[in-house]
């Protein structure tokens, strides 16, 4: 069997397998380059591709989504990294107003097959301005595909998936998860976006996750497990498109959904699954819908208050008992 | 516990600095590096920027100089030792910093980036307080208002439109020329003049005729980025495009950055709008403690540079003129030994904020979803009462 490898490790080796696909690939942004990425998730492929197929950029946001998109015009599919999410709000303008719309405002004469790589979600006692999950930001926004892989080979799958799209994919590399290891991706792996995955089988309750919120929810069904409650881990994978099948076939057997998500409460992405399960599902269920998410407040600085800030896997265990208790 | 600041401002200094008349920056300087002091430790002179400092006052510049460098070097410590989350080092930036700073007045407002240890330093910021932050124990926690000096600005380049604003409203408050006069300055490197926001400070800046500064600490990394990914031209020739004066001072000289800072303040409270002072620099550290440079630069390059140590030539200096004896340098060594050991101390012994502080200041008037959330969470954080019925 094959070593494991790391979620930061199979970010390079993703990248690295469309590069060598696909000459029309190129990577930019600040300091991949000889640096390798300061999460080191870029490491290798400027030794590999050279300066003509990763550039590194000076220190403007816009200008590297902007460039991105002209570039992408061209033919040429760019990977844009930013290299905190948090940073999405230095061009918004490029990421809400300009990227998503080209298709639509040229009725579909030009695309913009482009990756916005970035590193996203708390944990890591960063601050309130570089620990931020904004899947939710770029949920808003109609015209983007939104991937956040929560395993190395999600990674590298999805990865291709998103390079090989015709429409723009906002790509988020959960920071919590970088160190994290598992099973390298076999050879022309691809993940389709829009393919949510069954982590875990269980027919008491339903734990939707996503990113670094699949960990929580996993080792919270191991320990109501011990209680003889079975719960069913779903992994999103992908916010854009949403793959709601699979949420909805797991909550007729269930009856009962737990939302794991690190945004904050108001305008998490939770509340868009909350209301299709109002929608098309209520009939399923035996409990009402319960959101494990971040607190309305920005995040803290100090570890401890972080913890108590977004969601652990104490409050997903609360959650659960509670739903399983009706 | 309290740790010293060098906050006391020294009075002579605001007094004997030149105060040339004409424009800061004039084309005098173009191509050309104002220096006043050599890396040897050879005073020149320089027409635009005469200065006649007191021994005294450079001694005092020396002094501020060696201490920041050392709540530096503990700094860096702290954080190999897991006392800091990380630190920003302003190794071989002391003489920018320090001369910059020294040169403000009082009532001056000052806008920093994350490494503006030194600038802290005369602004009377407890060192403890920039530990706090690489703690991760608070966001700051100084009044800026109080010290006129803002939060350390972590969004790369964004304080140069906070510190636009404040000149405009410095503008609006009458409170350009005459006696009170303010200005505003900002500090930022090399890298943050590629953001769209800085240059769009410099337009607003420009047209507005903002009382505003633009110290740029060209250190020549943006991380693992060398000054040619910015820019093909020197960068203080950039402020001619927006329509005001820029000059380049030799980072590492004092003198020098003590003077072009005096002059370019004074003639921004006097209603002559911005200038743009590119110290020319050098990161004799790491980014930060992250950041291993030896992945991306070459050892030459840092060795050349510390010939050019800003603190070697103010005491080369102060020995070969005779303004100070190996007494005050072994009485700052020793004051720098005393504040080492307190800031050590002082970070040790820093407390975790309480828990339920996270729920504090996110707006000014209650809202009705965190104050749910923060009885949630306080009767969550009840439920763990131990034996004594102690709360957690």
């Amino acid at each position: 069997m094959a070593d494991l490898i790391t979620y930061r490790e199979a970010v390079a080796e993703g990248i690295a397998r469309e590069m060598r696909r696909d000459p029309a690939v190129v990577c930019l942004g600040e300091d991949i380059g000889a640096a390798g990425g300061v999460f080191k998730t870029a490491a290798g492929l400027f030794a590999e591709f050279g300066p003509e197929r990763v550039w590194d950029t000076p220190i403007s946001e816009q200008a590297i989504l902007g460039a991105a998109m002209g570039a992408a015009m061209t033919g040429m599919r760019p990977v844009a990294e930013i290299m905190f999410s948090d940073f999405f709000a230095c061009c918004w303008d490029y990421l809400a107003n300009e990227i998503p719309k080209v298709r639509y405002m040229t009725g579909g004469q030009v695309t913009v097959p482009l990756v916005v790589r970035t590193a996203n979600g708390g944990g890591l006692g960063f601050g309130a301005q570089h620990s931020q999950a904004v899947e939710n930001w770029a949920l808003a926004i109609p015209g983007l595909k939104i991937a956040a892989p929560a395993t190395p080979a999600d990674v590298v799958g999805m990865m291709a998936a998103a390079i090989r799209s015709d429409d723009p994919v906002v790509f988020f590399e959960h920071k919590g998860l970088f160190a994290s290891k598992g099973a390298p991706a076999p050879e022309g792996h691809v993940v389709p976006l829009g393919q949510a995955a069954v982590a875990r089988e269980g027919s008491d309750i339903t734990l939707v996750a996503l990113a670094a919120t699949v960990p929580l929810a996993m080792a919270a069904a191991e320990q109501v497990a011990a209680d003889g409650i079975s719960a069913e881990v779903i992994d999103l994978r992908s916010l854009i498109p949403l793959d709601m099948a699979t949420v909805l076939g797991s909550i007729a057997r269930t009856s009962r959904l737990v939302i794991v998500e690190e945004n904050p409460y108001q305008g998490g992405w939770g509340g868009t699954v909350a209301s299709i399960v109002a929608d098309d599902g209520f009939e399923s269920l035996d409990a009402p819908v319960q959101r494990v998410t971040a607190a309305c407040v920005p995040l803290p600085f100090a570890d401890v208050l972080e913890q108590a800030v977004i969601p652990t896997t104490d409050k997903v265990v609360a959650a659960i008992r509670r739903l399983t208790s009706y | 516990m309290t740790v010293e600041s060098g906050g006391a401002t020294t009075a002579a200094l605001q007094d004997h600095a030149s105060q040339a008349p004409g424009t800061p920056g004039t084309p005098g300087e173009a191509g050309g590096l104002v220096q006043l002091l050599t890396p040897e430790g050879e005073r020149t002179d320089h027409p635009g920027y005469p200065l006649d400092l007191p021994a005294a006052d450079i001694r005092g510049l020396y002094r501020d100089m060696l201490l920041v460098r050392r709540i530096d070097t503990e700094a860096i410590s702290l954080q190999r030792q897991g006392e800091l989350g990380i630190w920003a080092s302003l190794l071989g930036q002391e003489a920018a910093q320090i001369g910059s700073a020294r040169a403000l007045a009082a009532h001056d407002m000052v806008f920093p980036t994350y490494r503006e240890h030194g600038v802290a330093w005369c602004r009377g910021i407890d060192p403890a307080k920039l530990l706090e932050l690489y703690r991760g124990v608070s966001h700051g926690g100084w009044a800026p208002e109080e010290h006129k000096f803002g939060l350390y600005t972590i969004v790369i380049g964004s304080q140069t439109l906070h510190a636009t604003g404040y000149a405009m409203g410095i503008q609006r408050d009458g409170a350009v020329g005459g006696d009170g006069a303010e200005a505003a300055i900002v500090y930022f490197g090399d890298g943050a003049t590629s953001q769209g926001d800085v240059n769009e400070s410099f337009v607003w800046a420009s047209v507005f005729n903002a009382p505003v500064v633009f110290f740029c600490q060209n250190n020549q990394w943006a991380i693992s980025e060398p000054l040619e990914r910015q820019s093909r031209i020197p960068l203080y020739q950039r402020a001619r495009g927006f329509g005001f004066p820029g000059l380049r001072v030799d980072g590492n000289d004092v003198l020098a950055c003590y003077a072009v800072t005096k002059k370019a303040m004074q003639a921004a409270r006097e209603g002559q709008g911005p200038t743009f002072i590119e110290a020319f620099t050098y990161r004799m550290g790491a980014h930060t403690t992250t950041d291993d440079p030896t992945r991306y630069r070459l050892a030459s390059e840092l060795e050349m540079w510390k010939l050019k140590d800003p603190i070697e030539r103010v005491r080369a200096y102060l020995v070969r003129t005779g303004q100070a004896g190996p007494e005050f340098f072994a009485e700052v060594d020793a004051e720098a030994d005393q504040l080492g050991s307190r800031v050590r101390e002082a970070c040790r012994t820093m407390s975790d904020p309480p828990p339920l502080a996270i729920f504090d200041n996110v707006y000014t008037e209650p809202d009705a979803i965190v104050a749910a959330e923060r009885e949630q969470f306080a009767a969550y954080l009840d439920s763990f009462v131990d034996g004594e019925g102690e709360g957690r």
